[in-house]
């Protein structure tokens, strides 16, 4: 189910994100929807998300060192970070990407 | 859930670690859960890998190592200083999986381990894994930090395995050695279909490693702890005493080195049995210790001598007095003396050591002189039970043995040998002192020999600057004559019999 454009041709600047997913497992149904809402919210026009089903493709999030469903790795901007859950707290979320908080906001 | 249907048999996997077998009596349950609980440094990690290299050695069972807590690259090279061939090894048969938890990673919201058993799945499923090693599970698991998502995930990843046939090796940390003090995973011994617990004591300064079986579902298995140690070829655990191997008898006798004394027992020793000679300090032990290994040397026989607390150098030298002359043995490699202290180590690792010192002589005799000082470190049980798998370990070698202990009291009916052993040699001679008439003379009494007929007198045991010798039993109201009322007694008897012969001459006949 990758149904997004490869992460090359992302427009410079733009946030880019991989998420390893179980495809149809609870936790990472919602990770996806989050993750769009969340990249909707703060960078509507500037993002991409590259989406690995890991049942699809289990050993390439072994080899890639992803332990645990659902994990989102921020490609870019650098430096890479990676988030795991299924990203329903979002300030977390934010606070990680250096970005202000919903309160604030 | 992995509830066993009747009719399921619970097949075994061996471990290939000979105790670890014998106190599971069998090896893991095939296709389910083990876990091998410990405080840290206790061994868990070193027994997982060894179950997994000797897996896919021996019974060509790859497997899979997932490492949450120490770098997988550093805990294959740790297999490789217990000489496994790891790089060959991850070629084929075991694969590691790197899951350190990396730092800076963010945490939002619940996740599980779906990814990673789909990940283990494809992979299990490349390499033909039978056997699938979760380190440190307790790092994964602290991951989730809610109690009720920590058990639904272990229960998770238990399922799985039963799905997938995999025999499941977990291994967690327990504080103070103790499974009930692990309130936060108190689970998962529940959880698993055998459960062992490892830890590490320190007795008179010395650590001490034991190994103990808690939980074994569907199965019998030994319930006392047994000691085990981390070698130069990895686990090794004790056995759980209780198996008495079955020993070749040898029909061929072979010298003790005194004359006098293979006559005591009825013609010398049986090859491939043991004796056990006792005696409060000073009494002579190590004299025939040495006289038997030079008895060894020169039929030709490879020998090793081990001596606890006492350095070759002056054994040697107390030997030369008494002209028992090792040194050209020791130059052309027939002999070897190992000099041991005995408190550097715990009676497990000295056994160990034994053990590997046996392997590169391949000698046909040994002497261990004293036995006792096994005790010294570690407490008695411990060394006992090292002693008796000493004694086993020789007499399916088919090595005859001789062995010391001292002897603190001075009524040998009343055994007080350190570690009671007495029981379980094939031969056993004391030496005491006689006190009597103003003189202290060594006294030597065969207490038992197996399987012969032996003297059961007290005969007078003599060193001189010729050998060791026995003298001839002379009694007199009941009383063994010894000292000087034997010699009178002698002198009176030879100048009957014959001429007169100068005195002492009887001194040296077992020496010769």
């Amino acid at each position: 189910m990758n149904e997004s454009v490869p992460t090359g041709d992302a427009p410079k600047g733009a946030y880019v994100f991989r998420l390893y997913l179980a495809d149809g497992a609870p936790n990472s149904v919602r990770a996806l929807a989050n993750l769009y809402a969340i990249c909707r919210r703060h960078f509507p026009d500037s993002h991409h998300i590259e989406i690995i089903d890991v049942l699809k493709d289990p050993l390439r999030a072994l080899e890639e060192g992803i332990l645990v469903t659902p994990t989102v790795v921020k490609v870019s901007p650098e430096p890479e970070l990676q988030i795991i859950g299924n990203l329903s707290d979002e300030d977390e979320v934010l606070r990680a990407l250096g970005l202000p908080q919903r309160e604030m906001a | 859930m992995s509830v066993p249907k009747r009719g399921d048999v619970l097949h075994k996997l061996a471990s290939g670690i000979e105790g670890f077998d014998d106190i599971t009596m069998g090896g893991l349950p095939e296709g389910r859960t083990t876990l091998l609980m410990g405080g840290p440094g206790c061994g868990k990690t070193v027994l997982a890998l060894q179950i997994l290299v000797n897996g896919a050695l021996h019974l060509g069972a790859p497997g899979i190592f997932v490492a949450f807590e120490e770098n997988a690259r550093r805990v294959s090279a740790n297999g490789e200083t217990f000489g496994w061939n790891m790089d060959e090894l991850e070629k084929k048969e075991i694969y590691f999986v790197d899951a350190c938890i990396r730092p800076g990673v963010v945490r939002s919201g619940a996740f599980d381990v779906t990814g990673l058993l789909a990940g283990l799945e494809a992979k299990a499923r490349a390499i033909g894994a039978k056997t699938i090693v979760f380190d440190a599970i307790d790092v994964l698991l602290s991951m989730l930090d809610d109690p009720a998502a920590e058990c639904r995930e272990l229960y998770r990843i238990h399922e799985w395995l039963a799905r997938q046939q995999l025999t499941g090796i977990f291994t967690t940390k327990v504080e103070d050695n103790h499974p009930s003090t692990a309130q936060r995973y108190g689970f998962m011994p529940f959880m698993a279909d055998c459960a062992v617990l490892l830890s590490q004591r320190v007795t008179d300064r010395v650590a001490v490693r034991t190994i103990r079986v808690v939980k074994y579902r569907g199965s019998p298995h030994a319930l006392n702890e047994v000691p085990f140690v981390i070698g130069p070829a990895g686990v090794e655990v004790g056995s759980s005493n209780g198996v008495h191997p079955e020993s070749q008898p040898f029909d061929e006798r072979i010298s003790t080195g005194v004359e006098r004394v293979d006559d005591m027992i009825g013609g010398g020793l049986y090859r491939g049995t043991n004796i056990l000679i006792t005696g409060s300090s000073g009494a002579g032990k190590s004299m025939l210790a040495g006289k038997f290994i030079e008895a060894s040397c020169r039929r030709g026989e490879r020998a090793l001598f081990v001596s606890f607390d006492e350095n070759s150098r002056d054994i040697t030298r107390d030997l030369a007095t008494i002209s028992i002359n090792l040194a050209p043995h020791l130059g052309s490699g027939l002999l070897r003396m190992e000099a041991i202290r005995s408190e550097a180590a715990s009676s497990e690792e000295h056994f160990m050591r034994v053990k590997r010192l046996i392997a590169e002589q391949e000698p046909r005799c040994i002497a261990v002189d004293p036995i006792s000082a096994l005790s010294r470190v570690g407490g008695g049980l411990a060394a006992r039970a090292v002693a008796e798998r000493l004694i086993y370990l020789c007499r399916n070698a088919g090595i005859t043995l001789l062995f010391t202990s001292l002897l603190e009291g001075v009524d040998p009916h009343l055994e007080t040998t350190t570690l009671h052993i007495s029981t379980i040699a094939d031969s056993w001679m004391q030496i005491s002192y006689a006190l009597l008439h103003g003189e202290r003379n060594r006294a030597l009494s065969i207490i038992k020999s197996r399987g012969s007929k032996h003297s059961t007198q007290l005969r007078e045991l003599i060193f001189g600057d010729t050998g060791i010798s026995v003298a001839d039993p002379y009694t007199a109201g009941g009383e063994v004559l010894m000292g000087t009322l034997r010699m009178e007694k002698e002198n009176a008897v030879h100048s009957e019999s014959r001429r007169p012969v100068s005195a002492g001459t009887n001194h040296e006949e077992g020496g010769k």
